[in-house]
């Protein structure tokens, strides 16, 4: 069981890893993101994008790469003559899942490591408490990977790139509450944002790295909820598809 | 010794019916050629022998194990090159070949022994280290079936392994395959009848989901009345039940 999925994850990383244009997403824009607003704040008057705000946003829109990299790749196996070769393997089901999306966890959270080690250089203060932003993020990044496990089970190549690569990362950004306080535009707009996971995980990450600790889990409640959901849709769905005769 | 035994097997998709109670018996060691015309059920009787697709009804057992009931053992004892070339593509030839081993329960070490065999067996050193997507079309057939024998198969499916390949590339693969012969049990399809001619020791000829004649190429030519293989081929593909 641990060798199989091993080789298999080992593989999924290998795949991932060695496609350019993914590290230079996943990694570089968010980065790009951070300096550019960053340079922005620096020439306004008014405190628009304090870094200690910033980071924790769009470490959480970095995340939505993780689902396009996941979803992609699931979607390319599973419309090649791979997946064939795979499901008449004695790999099962947990082999799979596990194999998916064991090598993505490290990934994202090294992708957040990346955005708060920019912001560092931007202004923000190094403390212990970076340390536990990047934990409470965790339950966002197993979020992203399981929308990105749903997405690659469920749409091919091209449709990934459009629910997760456009989709996906506009609705994380726009209703983070990154860019803006939902508050100003407040009304439906905010309802929405409230109901999804996106803008708690920026909370809870805001406050955890501002020490406040006891704001952490009402927020962070959402994101774990979410993100039990949609696994658990996920991996029915990748197991309904692995007994079907249309993978 | 029997490799595979099918009790009527058959598939449906809603009420068409794909393959239609096949009931076919293969001995080990066997190279036994599925010919038909396009959509005679030939690719599907090897996605349902190879667990990839269960049967609407009916049975096989591989090498005493059902593919219903027990098809992760029937799993560890096969292995399927399909129609399409089927390669991770951004690992190198090398790491393609340990990923199957892995995959099949190898250790590290194993993993690593077993590709540098393969390697070195299928001609493989001049290109271990390059990545399969860059591999010509010929290439990629022969890594995608070293990959299907890295495991170790008892039996192995050629699901149209030469395909889009040219005469070349083909007439490699055929001396790969003929190496085969009598170590494992392979069941090949193909539409190019004269590889199933050269290759095979017996064949089934498969039309509208049935298995209309089996044989070696000479009986069927000669229950057909036909001066070759292809008439052979044509006679029963066209017009029905012949069983010999």
């Amino acid at each position: 069981m641990y060798m199989k999925t091993l080789a298999f994850a080992s593989r999924n990383s290998k795949e991932i890893l060695r496609d350019r244009l993914n590290l230079a997403f996943g990694i570089g824009f968010p980065v790009v993101l951070l300096l550019l607003l960053s340079a922005i704040q620096s020439n306004i008057p008014v405190e628009l994008f304090a870094i200690d705000q910033l980071a924790p946003g769009i470490a959480v829109f970095g995340l939505s790469f993780i689902s396009l990299f996941s979803g992609m790749l699931i979607a390319k196996d599973r419309t090649s003559s791979f997946m064939l070769r795979l499901f008449t393997s004695p790999l099962t089901s947990s082999n799979f899942i596990l194999g998916y999306t064991l090598p993505l966890l490290p990934m994202a959270v090294l992708q957040i490591a990346v955005c708060f080690t920019v912001a560092f250089y931007l202004g923000l203060t190094v403390s212990i408490n970076v340390v536990l932003a990047i934990i409470v993020l965790i339950p966002a990044a197993v979020l992203f990977i399981a929308i990105g496990l749903l997405c690659g089970s469920l749409f091919n190549d091209k449709q990934v790139g459009g629910v997760c690569g456009a989709l996906l990362t506009n609705i994380s950004a726009w209703l983070s509450g990154t860019w803006f306080d939902l508050d100003l535009v407040g009304g439906t707009f905010k309802r929405v944002a409230d109901a999804l996971p996106f803008v708690h995980a920026v909370k809870a990450g805001r406050a955890a790295l501002s020490g406040n600790y006891f704001f952490i889990f009402p927020d962070l409640w959402w994101v774990i909820g979410y993100a039990v959901v949609i696994m658990a849709i996920a991996i029915l769905v990748f197991m309904r598809k692995m007994n079907s005769d249309n993978i | 010794m029997i490799a595979i035994q099918t009790t009527n097997l058959t598939k449906k998709y809603k009420e068409k019916i794909v393959v239609d109670s096949l009931n076919l018996s293969i001995e080990q060691g066997e190279l036994f050629a599925l010919l038909g015309l396009n959509g005679a059920g030939k690719t599907t009787t090897i996605k349902m022998l190879s667990c990839l697709t269960r049967p609407t009804s009916g049975d096989a057992m591989i090498l005493g194990s059902s593919i219903v009931s027990n098809s992760i053992k029937v799993k560890e004892q096969i292995n399927v090159s399909p129609q399409e070339t089927a390669i991770a593509p951004n690992l190198t030839v090398r790491e393609n070949l340990e990923l199957i081993a892995g995959i099949y329960g190898s250790d590290k070490k194993q993993s690593k022994q077993k590709a540098e065999d393969s390697i070195s067996s299928f001609g493989l050193s001049d290109i271990a280290q390059d990545k399969a997507k860059t591999l010509s079309g010929g290439w990629q057939r022969r890594l995608s079936i070293a990959m299907a024998l890295i495991s170790e198969p008892q039996i192995l499916f050629l699901d149209e392994p030469t395909l889009g390949l040219d005469v070349l590339a083909r007439r490699e693969l055929w001396g790969v395959i003929k190496k085969l012969k009598g170590k494992i049990t392979i069941i090949l399809t193909t539409h190019y009848l004269e590889e199933a001619e050269s290759l095979s020791d017996r064949i089934g000829i498969m039309t509208k989901g049935e298995l209309k004649a089996i044989g070696t190429a000479d009986e069927l030519t000669k229950k057909t009345n036909t001066a070759k293989f292809e008439d052979a081929f044509i006679a029963l593909a066209e017009e029905g039940s012949i069983c010999i």
